[in-house]
This record gives C-alpha cells, sequence and structure tokens, in this order.
C-alpha cells in the first residue's frame, strides 16, 4: 500500500515552534505524541471516548481565549499551539494541586512525576483553624473481586465510561450528585451485588487513581505487601471461550495478583468479562 | 446488552400514575415493554427515543411523594429505558429533587440567600416560614430580587408550586411610558389573552417576516446589529445565519428561560406578562432558521410564567398560529415547555441541551457549536428570551429604525433589573447609552441610608462597580472598557451600611454549590475560593500569600474550565477585592 491516501488527509501544524504531521481526525494531544512532546492526561485513554473534563492536558492554541483540552481537540491545518508557557504550566500545575488538595492520590502513580515538575503544592491550601473539605469516604468492600475507594476519586469519568457506551453497555455506575459533592456511584448507592454490575472489571482496567481495586491487590496493600517491583507479567489467551482475548497476569510470589488486557488489543481494547478479568482463583487450586 | 436491570423496589400506585399522566401529556405511550421484546426488538433506539422525557417525569415523581424514591425511579427506568443508575444521577443534580425520603409531607419552602434577599434580611422571612410550621429550604436566587426578600413554594402530594408573591398584583415601575419598546404592553395587554394580544399589535412581526421570507428577515436581524441577551453578547444575525445554512437534519429553537442568574428577574417579568411575544418571536426564528421544532427551557421556579406561556402556546396554536403552516407562514413550527429543576448551570446553553436530553446538566465542550451541534446534536438556535423579543421591533420597523435607538456599537434598548438598595427596584427598559447614575435615579435614587457603596453589575457572573462609576454609560462597550459587564442586566445597590463581605463570602458559596463538578479547576477551585474566602471573613484580613492565592486560582479557573460558570466564577470576587469592599486594610 502507498502512502497517498495519508498524505491526502493529513493535517499540518506547529507545535512549540516545530511543525506536525499528523492524520486528518487526530487530536493534538496525538499530535504531540508525534512530536515527541511528553504531555500529561489523566481522563482520557486510547480506548474511551475522551470526556475532556480533567483539564491537566491544557494547551495554549493561538486565537482562542482559554487553553484547549489536547486531549479532545481536533488538529487543524495551520494551528499553532504551545505547550510549555506560563500559562499551560500554571494551569496544569494548579489542576494537579487541586486534585491533591482533595482526593488522596498516593496511588496515582502517573501523576506523581507531573506533580513534581509542575511543583503542585496541595498542602497550601487552608490552615490548622481552616481545615479544606476533601472527599473523605469509607473504603467500599462489598465482595471478594475488587473495592471501591472513592476517596482517591479524582471524578475522571472512565469507570462510568468503561462501565456504559464505551465497554460495557452495563450502565451500574453513573455520576451521582453535583459539583464536589458529585460521586460516582450505583443507583441509591446500592451494593455492587444488588446493582446492574455484572464484575467484569472494566472499571477497575482503567482507573488511574487506585480507587477502584482489585481485592487481592487492596489487601496486600493493607497489610504492606504489595510489591510492583517483584511482579511479573505473563501475556496468555484466555480460555474460557473462543474470543481469544489477551491477558496479561501479573504474578506476585507466584500468585496472581491482577489481570489487565493490553488496550490496544485489537479484540478487547483492553476489556474483558468476568470470566477472564477474575476467573483465575481456579490457577490457585481454590 | 440493551436490557436494564432493576432493583425490587417498586413504585407505588401514585407514584406511576403521577409518571403515566405526565408523559401522556406529552404524548407518550406509559407501556412497559415486557423484557423479552426490550431485548430483542429496537434495540437502544427507544431508549434514544425516550429519555429526553427523564425530567417530566421526575418531576412528577417528586410532585407526588416529596421525593424520588428507589420505586419511582425504577419505574421511570423501565418506562423510558433508562439504566437506574443514570436516573439516579440525574435526580441528585438539581436542587428541586429529592433523593432521601423527607423527614416532613409538607410542601417546600424555598427562600432565597443571594445578595439582594441578603441584604432584605432573607433571615426574618426564613424564621417566620418556620414558626408558621413550614419546611424551609435556603438556596439561591428565585429570579424575584425585585421583590426581596424571595420565596417560592414547592408542592408535595400532587399540590401544585406557587408564588406566594405572585398574588399581588404586578405593577411595572415605567407602565404605559411612551418610551418603552421591549416593555410596552406590559400592563397594558392582557398576558392571558390571545385577542388582547392581537389588539396591541400582536402577531404583525410574524406576518410581516411571512411575508419577507427567510432570509430576509435573518438580513434584518443582521443588520439590526442584535446581540444577546442572555449575559455573551453574541451576534443573534451571525447564530441564525449559521444554523439556515445547515440542512438536512431536524433543526431547533431554544428560548433560554432558565434565568437563574443572582440578580435577574427580566425573563420572569416578560413570559408572565407578555408570554405571546415569546411565542411569535420563537416562530419567526424557526421561520428564519428554518427550524420546525421550538422549545422552551424554563426554571422550575417560575410556575406563573410556567403556566401563562402553556396558555400562550395552546391559544395559539388553537388559533393555527402554531403548527403546521403557522400563520399561513407556509412554515410548519410548534413549541413544548420543559422546566428545569433548580440548577443555574443548565442555563448554560450546552448544559440546557443536556438537561433537556435527560442528562445531567454538564456543558459539553465547544467546539463543536450549538449552531451546528445542539440539543439532540442537531442544528439550534438557542436565545435569550429578550432576545428574541427584539425582533419584533426589527422585523415591523426595520433595522434603521430598531438602530435610532442606543449607540451605534450597542444599538436599541436594554432590560435592566434594578434590586438592592433603589428607590424603586424592578424591571427597567432604557435605551443602551443611558449612564448607570441616570438608571440608579429612574428607580428612585439609592436607598437605605442614601449613600452608595457599590453596585453589581451583571449578577455574580459579574463584578462590582463603585460610585465614581455613576457617569458609565451603559453599553457593551463602555462596560466592557471599563472592566466591567451588563451581562444579563443585572444592576444591584449597596448602600454604605451592607457588609460587604457577607456578599462577597455568599457569592463565592453560590459558584462553590452551583458548579456541575465536571471539570477540576471549577469543581475544585471554587471550593478553594470560597474557603479562602470564609478564612479572610474569620481572620479579618487577607494575607498577601491569600491574596496571590485568589489570583492563581482565578486564572487556572478562566484558562482552563470547560464554561463560563468557571470562567465567571471569580471575577465579582476580584472586583470587590481591587476595589476595596472586602479585605481592603490587610491589618492582623
Ligand atoms: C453558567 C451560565 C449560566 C447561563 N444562564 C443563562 C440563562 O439563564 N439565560 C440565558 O439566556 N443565557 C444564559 N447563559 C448564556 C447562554 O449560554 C447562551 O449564551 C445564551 O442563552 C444565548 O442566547 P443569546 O445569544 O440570546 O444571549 C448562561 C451562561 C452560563 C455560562
Ligand atoms: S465491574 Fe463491569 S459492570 Fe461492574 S461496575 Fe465495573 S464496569 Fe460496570
Ligand atoms: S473511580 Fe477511578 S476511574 Fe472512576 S472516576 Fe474515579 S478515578 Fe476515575
Ligand atoms: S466550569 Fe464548572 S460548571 Fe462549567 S463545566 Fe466546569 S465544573 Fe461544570
Ligand atoms: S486528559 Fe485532557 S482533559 Fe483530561
Ligand atoms: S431572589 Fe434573592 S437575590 Fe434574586
Amino acid at each position: 500500500m502507498t502512502d497517498t491516501t495519508i498524505t491526502e488527509t493529513a493535517v499540518t501544524i506547529t507545535i512549540d515552534g516545530q511543525p506536525v504531521e499528523v492524520a486528518e481526525g487526530s487530536t493534538i494531544h496525538a499530535a504531540c505524541v508525534e512530536a515527541g512532546i511528553d504531555t500529561p492526561t489523566l481522563c482520557w485513554a486510547e480506548n474511551l471516548t475522551p470526556v475532556n473534563v480533567c483539564r491537566v492536558c491544557v494547551v495554549e492554541l493561538e486565537g482562542s481565549r482559554a487553553l484547549v483540552p489536547s486531549c479532545s481537540r481536533p488538529a487543524e491545518e495551520g494551528m499553532v499551539v504551545q505547550t510549555d508557557t506560563p500559562r499551560v504550566r500554571h494551569s496544569r500545575r494548579m489542576v494537579l494541586e487541586f486534585l491533591g488538595s482533595g482526593v488522596d492520590l498516593s496511588q496515582a502513580d502517573d501523576l506523581h512525576h507531573w506533580m513534581k515538575a509542575y511543583g503542585a503544592d496541595p498542602d497550601r491550601y487552608g490552615d490548622e483553624d481552616h481545615p479544606v473539605e476533601r472527599v473523605e469516604e469509607p473504603v467500599k468492600v462489598q465482595d471478594e473481586l475488587y473495592i471501591r475507594d472513592y476517596s482517591k476519586c479524582v471524578l475522571c469519568y472512565k469507570c462510568v465510561e468503561a462501565c456504559g457506551d464505551d465497554a460495557q453497555h452495563t450502565f451500574a455506575i453513573a455520576v451521582a450528585g453535583r459539583g464536589f459533592d458529585a460521586r460516582i456511584s450505583t443507583e441509591f448507592d446500592v451494593t455492587l451485588p444488588d446493582s446492574a454490575c455484572v464484575y467484569c472489571g472494566n472499571c477497575v482496567g482503567v482507573c488511574p487513581t487506585g480507587a477502584l481495586q482489585f481485592k487481592t491487590e487492596y489487601d496486600l496493600r493493607e497489610v504492606g505487601e504489595w510489591r510492583p517491583e517483584d511482579q511479573t507479567v505473563t501475556r496468555t489467551v484466555c480460555s474460557y471461550c473462543g474470543v481469544g482475548c489477551n491477558l496479561d497476569l501479573h504474578v506476585q510470589d507466584e500468585r496472581i495478583v491482577k489481570v489487565t488486557s493490553p488496550s490496544d488489543h485489537s479484540v478487547t481494547s483492553g476489556h474483558l468479562c468476568i470470566k477472564g478479568r477474575f476467573g483465575w482463583q481456579y490457577v490457585h487450586g481454590e | 446488552m440493551t436490557d436494564i436491570y432493576l432493583g425490587a423496589d417498586r413504585a407505588t400506585d401514585a407514584e406511576a400514575a403521577a409518571v403515566d399522566a405526565a408523559l401522556r401529556a406529552r404524548g407518550v405511550d406509559p407501556v412497559v415493554r415486557p423484557e423479552t421484546e426490550r431485548l430483542y426488538t429496537s434495540g437502544t433506539a427507544r431508549r434514544r427515543e425516550r429519555r429526553h422525557f427523564l425530567l417530566p417525569a421526575l418531576h412528577a415523581l417528586q410532585n407526588e411523594a416529596g421525593w424520588i424514591s428507589p420505586g419511582g425511579i425504577n419505574y421511570v427506568a423501565e418506562v423510558l429505558d433508562v439504566p437506574p443508575a443514570e436516573a439516579f444521577g440525574v435526580a441528585t443534580f438539581y436542587d428541586l429533587f429529592r433523593t432521601e425520603s423527607p423527614d416532613h409531607d409538607g410542601d417546600t419552602f424555598h427562600v432565597c440567600v443571594d445578595a439582594a434577599c441578603q441584604i432584605a434580611g432573607y433571615d426574618d422571612l426564613a424564621a417566620s416560614v418556620r414558626a408558621a410550621g413550614g419546611h424551609v429550604h435556603l438556596g439561591p436566587c428565585l429570579g424575584q430580587c425585585e421583590r426581596a426578600p424571595a420565596l417560592f413554594v414547592q408542592g408535595s402530594g400532587g399540590r401544585p408550586d406557587y408564588v406566594p408573591a405572585d398574588d399581588e398584583p404586578f405593577e411595572l415601575p415605567q407602565a404605559g411610558e411612551e418610551s418603552l419598546r421591549l416593555l410596552r404592553r406590559i400592563g397594558v395587554a392582557d398576558p392571558e389573552s390571545l385577542e388582547s394580544y392581537l389588539a396591541h399589535g400582536g402577531y404583525e412581526a410574524l406576518g410581516r417576516a411571512g411575508e419577507m421570507g427567510a432570509e430576509a428577515v435573518m438580513a434584518a436581524v443582521a443588520d439590526s446589529g442584535l446581540s444577546g441577551r442572555g449575559g455573551a453578547a453574541f451576534p443573534t444575525g451571525v447564530k441564525w445565519r449559521a444554523v439556515a445554512a445547515e440542512t438536512g437534519r431536524p433543526k431547533h429553537v431554544v428560548a433560554n428561560c432558565d434565568e437563574s442568574e443572582p440578580g435577574t428577574f427580566k425573563d420572569r417579568i416578560v413570559m408572565e406578562q407578555d408570554p405571546f411575544a415569546v411565542i411569535e418571536t420563537m416562530t419567526i426564528a424557526g421561520l428564519a432558521t428554518g427550524a420546525a421544532n421550538g422549545w422552551i427551557y424554563i426554571r422550575g421556579e417560575y410556575p406563573l410564567a410556567t403556566g401563562r406561556l402553556q396558555g400562550a402556546i395552546d391559544a395559539a396554536r388553537a388559533a393555527g398560529l402554531l403548527g403546521e403552516d403557522a400563520a399561513g407562514t407556509g412554515h410548519d413550527f410548534d413549541i413544548a415547555i420543559w422546566r428545569g429543576a433548580g440548577a443555574y448551570i443548565c442555563g448554560e446553553e450546552t448544559a440546557l441541551f443536556n438537561s433537556l436530553e435527560g442528562f445531567r446538566g454538564e456543558p459539553r465542550n465547544k467546539p463543536p457549536f450549538p449552531t451546528t451541534h445542539g440539543l439532540f446534536g442537531e442544528p439550534t438556535a438557542i436565545n435569550n428570551p429578550e432576545t428574541l423579543l427584539n425582533v419584533l421591533d426589527i422585523v415591523t420597523e426595520g433595522p434603521d429604525a430598531y438602530r435610532s435607538r442606543g449607540t451605534e456599537r450597542s444599538p436599541g434598548t436594554k432590560l435592566l433589573c434594578l434590586s438592592g438598595k433603589v428607590g424603586r427596584p424592578g424591571l427597567y427598559e432604557v435605551p443602551f447609552g443611558t449612564t448607570l447614575g441616570d438608571l440608579l435615579e429612574l428607580a428612585g435614587g439609592v436607598a437605605g441610608n442614601g449613600e452608595l457603596q457599590a453596585v453589581l453589575m451583571g449578577g455574580a457572573a459579574g463584578s462590582f462597580v463603585g460610585p465614581d462609576s455613576l457617569g458609565l454609560p451603559l453599553t457593551l462597550e463602555d462596560t466592557r472598557a471599563a472592566g466591567t459587564t451588563l451581562g444579563s442586566g443585572v444592576v444591584m445597590a449597596f448602600d454604605t451600611s451592607d457588609d460587604m463581605t457577607d456578599v462577597v463570602v455568599r457569592i463565592a458559596e453560590f459558584f462553590r454549590n452551583e458548579s456541575c463538578g465536571q471539570c477540576v479547576p471549577c469543581r475544585v477551585g471554587a471550593v478553594r475560593q470560597h474557603e479562602t474566602l470564609v478564612q479572610m471573613q474569620r481572620r479579618g484580613s487577607l494575607s498577601p500569600a491569600r491574596r496571590t492565592l485568589i489570583d492563581e486560582m482565578a486564572e487556572v479557573m478562566v484558562d482552563a474550565s470547560i464554561c463560563g460558570l468557571g470562567h465567571t466564577a471569580a471575577s465579582a470576587v476580584r472586583s470587590a477585592l481591587d476595589l476595596g469592599l472586602i479585605a481592603s486594610a490587610p491589618s492582623r
């Protein structure tokens, strides 16, 4: 195949002074990736429709009054984009700082180096006499498969999308409430076993902060035994049915501690069903 | 999977009947499909077809039972094919909906705590309601700021909502004055009578528009220089042309009657006192843009306006002025009313679309814009009712005559909502270019102790100006140059006895409560801003570091928020700081 179809539908934009060519319909973020410019994202994932809510990926677009979310804004011919101006750095820093001031980011590993890079200081709000409002919720442990700890939730909407239109079409969870009180919830906060949840674990697979977590991981963390550095990841194909989903088995101390699927896998796009996700207890003879 | 999973709770007969009645009133058969049919026929098509009836169905539940119960949600979910978790997510978005069983079975008395009512002593009103055994809910502006402190009674057990002040006879301060254009029928024509409207020039403009044709109407609107009165001042002609240019898909005209900007009550008075004008001008917009579907999205706290608009729609339809070949123009156009349920953000145009469609009222990222992707993702002309009202004169007398009023860059007249410490609070109409001082004089001058401390322009999303701004000509260009805004036409006066710190802290709390919560800069920023101001109030001063923090928070809200709520959440706060209205001396 020749490249003609691709060049016909390519657009060129300028990022930080450097021309970048991407296929029409690509986002500014994709163009940043193309240009080798590292850009923080939180609510974006390659296997989900962009919701552009976290605003950590904002960039300066010439001619636009406000900054624009690079993860969702399509690149248009001739756009001039800046990714490292004081305005961009300020907004990214403040977004990270705001998040850290309100929820527990201790397990949001992807954000840590960005917080450092932008100098985010989540502790500078309030003081002893005036503590700031934080999301503080008891951990929901309602079954043996996964837990929900919404005091770690950044409201990135990824789990809602994975449970809904973007993968599972179960719609067991949605955003409820408004403003700072908004939470991911089942109807009337009923427990997962009482909800529509089918335990596909796709929400767990996309959660960037550890708010949704395999029970195995949660239990190990509780006793201080969660050691990612000692884990191996083995790719295999799920043996339950003929679909052929790729599974990544995360193994620690010779036990499977969680199962993921590569988000770029053509069959799963990272999403699985209950059997592939949680059906590995039999491996240990349980 | 297209099926929905329902828990065990079932609606009471009364709840089901209330939902059925609300749906039937909108031409929907409230039949529950058997599960097999849900699974195997029509896929998610019906879900798409019916989703927008969610808001009316939730209203019916709330009104019947005083809350939205798990059984009620399940019933609605089943009838409309909406997943219960999503229906719950929608119900919990709105102030007028309760999802916990109420501890009283009476009506709910909503008392406004925003600025005009704050300085008019809402606490006394709340205390007297409580003393009489009423259940009080303190909440944001009710759009009755001219008669502060304001009260709205939300009915329960099937009782209708009502506003006690609506029982008083309505008086327009400028009633009958020659200079009035937009308000000329108010207090003159009977708002409940089509005959009376017709006798006062009603439907002449639509007849004229029919003769002119769509293109000429749009040309006149463009030439008139009319710009949006909902706050953003976007040129109406440009918007209409963009919608007219879209072909091949259904198109919509939406009247944005959500009016929830604190200090704003103009649309309420227009809708209550001149409802046919709203209907007629929407029809003209439909004709011009080629849209057949008209929608009125009105805030839930406006029962009288809702009733009058529905009456006007019914009368117009019966007279052939709506429906197929509306008024003999050859164009089909009809209008439906959707009630909001207590959420300021739903006045933001894309949040309004989501709300009307039965989703959470969260704004969409723009672009794409409503003119191509509006209601149901289809081309939509959305306008404020005041904007629409201007079209009557533009069509009947032509753009030149229209431009004879106002200034070159702000043609026409403007409705202004005067409240707070003025002699005669109320709705006023003046040509653009009138000075702030003259306007205050027109409204009886500064009341209270007679010494003006500040004026809030444009509402909570606007900014304060000081007494040195009385010479400011009220035009789009002059206010912008002065760093303030006309916004939605709020002019709220404060005298030197008013505690501006209280007022500003409450404005910050308003944004904290009204943020939809979708984007981080506003969801968290509005909370941190409010906390910082509460800290300032308790300490009696604001340290330089905290002052810088306020600016830093403002910058990210302005730069990185999704919508105008986040963009403006720091505006009034900062203007108050700049003017020294609050924390003037970093003393302690
Ligand atoms: C938070 C927020 C609330 C708004 N509320 C209203 C409203 O209640 N009524 C209104 O007409 N416009 C409101 N707007 C402006 C609308 O988004 C939109 O610009 C307007 O309806 C367009 O009509 P116009 O061009 O006739 O002004 C609001 C905007 C924001 C950001
Ligand atoms: S496990 Fe699957 S079905 Fe259950 S909430 Fe998560 S995504 Fe939805
Ligand atoms: S639970 Fe996780 S995936 Fe879901 S919104 Fe919160 S942070 Fe995002
Ligand atoms: S700016 Fe505020 S109101 Fe607007 S989308 Fe963001 S959180 Fe919602
Ligand atoms: S990653 Fe772009 S807005 Fe969240
Ligand atoms: S009704 Fe109280 S401020 Fe508007």
